[in-house]
């Protein structure tokens, strides 16, 4: 069976830490991945959606409508935007960070007031953290991807070592302390 | 092991494999990381050209004096690069020589749709489609093959879903290619007609040849499966078709797009009962199979535009939609927004309170087309701008001078605009031309170009100077201006849409992305001055936002480029120097 993780956020915010941590891990567990995320404009503050995909045999790059079994947001509205591409007993994993879209500022469009509620009534797991304030703890305001990392571990039966070693992979030895405490905070509680 | 790998990545690795000594390109989304991955190579030289046309030229010069070759670039590049391409098809070459095409179904970043397969057949080379990348990997070695059996240019063609997804690829060793020896060979290469004419029998038997290999290679190949469907298909379609049908159909993947094989397709549409055709785009292997008088599906069932997924199959085919989980709620949309501190802002802020007629072009700045700024009118192709603005004037004269400008980017000068800017010199029109040089190619994340100083490496390299190549050119007004500082804006553009001849306004300013551009501090709006007038909204900064009917300043994002504070008329917003403002 073909497991499906949207990692989706605003551009800039370190999704691409996520997917790579992610595949990483993946393949040396033995799996079949795929990661496609679009690049290009999406550097400029846009809406950025990658999706990670692994079991025997993986198809498809991308994920469809219906199809994901976690959605995890950088940003609460991004949550909100993906959630038709969730099953619907799927879970989303969320940092409850807010950040204004153009029509927002400008005031053409509301910010929707509480998403995470009118997620949870929608049928949806929801586990929304404030990652910024974990990742500070953690010793940087940067390692919010790896604070929602550890959240999403629970989704998989990974021992925190798996974790670990994956970590120490992908990210540059001076700033693997900070992230792995970041991804030990998530994982916590 | 394997290696989990970018499609573009896995084509740079399959360049290295093949022992390919040379690639120049001109990025593009989603073709740029295939040359940005092919410099990591010490065996391959990589450059940047100015456009692809020159790209593919020094590609086949490379090729012609015995070397295996490529270049890289996004679909709307190979029309520019199609002068080369059709003449090089009647030459041949010598070093194999293979050119990188990546489409864009669905536009994700890209100004138009169009099919590059088109291309292929109008051009009549042969063209490999990878599926994902391991595929990517091996065709690419397989295309320098078949480039050198055929004597021909081959096309490897990307799409957006196969050069940006990551799948495994084994790695394997770089096979030491030999120089081919160069021979004078004027009949081959020198294509005046005389030399031409007995060329084009050339083109068309080998056509034929490449048919004949399409008939049997293993790019192409059957995959029978159970029930009556026979799916014919390609590229990242196939994926999606394998996802929707598993071994439920039988399913003819076509991994050499162009010449399409005829015999081939007749057995395998004998076999089944109902035959579709699967392919983003254009309709070629659905009309191909028409030609051959089969009975078959394609474009009656699936779109012509826009991007195919695993749902979008099993829709049109009949497959109930899956349960999803919804959400009744008005989302906004997230558009992409000039970044805070974006040197092109202040430019067009001063062409807003202008009134200008702005004809733009293509790069990060054609987002001043959006709101709030909405202050740019075109955007079509790389230096577009320049041609339209003389246009213009030719029809509209006298009545325009004084409000219409062309715009593009410092990349987009290089690449198309120093011809559109002869025209202007030679042919005499009033023309304001702005050229807004951030010191990068920004759109497509940061390459150098020719006006940078700097080669693909980041290594010291030939400069141009924009304005003595805008004063040789015969233009004798050309000022620099300073985008942060709206005054000298605002005075410098005025005093050049007045002038009784052209002009080029250069606003220079280097992207507040590069690493070398350290932030200022950030601005701070003093909540007690300001009284919600909104004019610093007019900017349409991110960082800029109104709390409780107020400026508000997002510390986060601002780089304290300070152009708000010259449009506060409250003296609200300014830096922080110790709890006051200043
Ligand atoms: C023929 C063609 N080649 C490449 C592209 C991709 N592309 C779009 S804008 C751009 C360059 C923009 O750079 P520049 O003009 O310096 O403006 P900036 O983005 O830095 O503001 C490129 C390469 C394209 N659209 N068309």
């Amino acid at each position: 069976m073909t497991k499906n993780i949207m990692i989706v956020g605003v551009g800039g915010q370190g999704s691409v830490l996520a997917s790579k941590l992610l595949g990483h891990l993946l393949l040396t567990e033995g799996y079949d991945v795929k990661v496609s995320e679009v690049h290009g404009m999406s550097q400029r503050g846009g809406s950025v959606v990658t999706y990670v995909r692994f079991g025997d045999k993986v198809y498809s790059p991308v994920i469809d409508k219906g199809e994901a079994d976690v959605i995890v947001s950088f940003e609460l509205l991004e949550a909100a935007r993906y959630m038709g591409f969730l099953k619907p007993d799927g879970k989303i994993v969320v940092n409850t960070q807010q950040i204004d879209p153009m029509p927002v500022i400008t005031g053409a469009a509301e910010y929707p007031k509480d998403l995470v509620a009118k997620m949870k009534a929608a049928g949806v797991k929801v586990d929304a953290i404030d990652c910024l304030t974990k990742a500070q703890e953690a010793g940087s305001s940067k390692a919010v991807n790896l604070v929602l990392m550890g959240r999403l571990s629970h989704s998989f039966d990974f021992s925190e070592e798996v974790w670990y070693r994956a970590i120490e992979a992908v990210v540059p030895p001076k700033f693997v302390e900070i992230n792995k405490k970041a991804f030990s905070l998530g994982r916590a509680e | 092991m394997k290696e989990l790998m970018l499609g573009n990545k896995a084509v740079a690795r399959g360049l290295y494999e093949a022992g390919c000594r040379v690639i120049s390109s001109y990025p593009g989304t989603p073709s740029t990381e295939v040359t940005e991955e092919a410099v990591q190579f010490d065996d391959i030289y990589a450059e940047w050209a100015p456009n692809e046309k020159v790209a593919m030229e020094v590609a086949f010069g490379a090729a012609m004096a015995g070397g295996r070759a490529a270049c890289a670039m996004k679909h709307v590049g190979l029309n520019v690069a199609a002068d080369p391409l059709y003449t090089m098809s009647y030459t041949g070459i010598n070093g194999g020589l293979v050119i990188i095409v990546a489409d864009d179904a669905g536009m994700h970043s890209s100004q138009n749709e169009q099919d590059s397969r088109n291309h292929a057949i109008a051009a009549k080379v042969p063209m490999l489609e990878p599926s994902d990348s391991e595929e990517a990997k091996q065709f690419t070695k397989l295309a320098f093959r078949l480039s050198e059996e055929f004597d021909t240019p081959v096309i490897l063609k990307m799409c957006t879903r196969v050069a940006h997804s990551q799948s495994l690829v084994e790695c394997g060793e770089r096979e030491e290619i030999e120089l081919r020896p160069y021979i004078k060979n004027i009949a081959k290469y020198v294509m005046m007609p005389a030399n031409a004419r007995p060329k084009h029998p050339f083109v068309e038997e080998r056509a034929k040849k490449l048919l004949a290999y399409a008939e049997t290679t293993p790019l192409n190949r059957i995959e029978w499966g159970s029930g009556d469907i026979g799916i014919i298909t390609s590229s990242t379609s196939y994926q999606y078709t394998k996802e929707v049908f598993g071994e439920k159909a039988s399913v003819l993947k076509l991994g050499m797009v162009n010449p399409l094989p005829e015999e081939l397709i007749k057995n395998f549409a004998a076999k089944v009962k109902r035959l579709i055709v699967i392919e983003e785009l254009d309709p070629i292997i659905e009309n191909h199979c028409k030609k051959l008088g089969l009975a078959v599906e394609g474009k009656s069932l699936f779109p012509m535009i826009g991007e195919f997924s695993q749902g979008l199959i099993a829709e049109k085919l009949g497959f109930s939609p899956k349960a999803s989980a919804a959400l009744e709620e008005k989302i906004p949309l997230r558009p992409p927004v000039m970044c805070a501190g974006c040197p092109h802002r202040g430019m067009f802020y001063t062409l807003n309170r202008n009134h200008c007629t702005v004809l733009g072009d293509i790069g990060c700045y054609t987002l001043g087309a959006v709101a709030p700024l909405s202050a740019m009118e075109l955007c079509a192709c790389m230096g577009a701008s320049i041609g339209a603005v003389h246009g213009f004037h030719k029809v509209r004269g006298e009545e325009i001078e004084g409000n219409t400008v062309a715009v593009l980017g410092d990349s987009t000068f290089m690449h198309s605009g120093m011809t559109g800017l002869a025209n202007v010199a030679y042919n005499m029109s009033n023309s304001t031309v702005i050229i807004l040089d951030n010191s990068i190619t920004g759109m497509t994340g940061h390459q150098q170009n020719p006006t940078t100083g700097y080669n693909i490496k980041g290594d010291p390299a030939g400069k141009i100077n924009l304005e003595a190549l805008c004063r040789a050119m015969g233009f004798k007004r050309v000022c620099v201006v300073d985008p942060y500082d709206l005054e000298e804006c605002d005075r410098v553009l005025k005093e050049e849409l007045q002038a009784k001849e052209p002009s080029v306004i250069i606003s220079r300013r280097p992207c507040a992305l590069l690493k070398y551009v350290k932030a200022k501090p950030p601005i701070a709006a003093d909540r007690e001055k300001c009284v919600g007038c909104k004019s610093c909204m007019k900017l349409g900064c991110p960082a800029i936002g109104i709390k409780d009917k107020k400026a508000a300043i997002d510390e986060t994002l601002c780089v304290g480029c300070g152009v708000c504070t010259q449009l506060c008329p409250f003296d609200a917003l300014g830096t922080k120097k110790g709890g006051a403002l200043s």
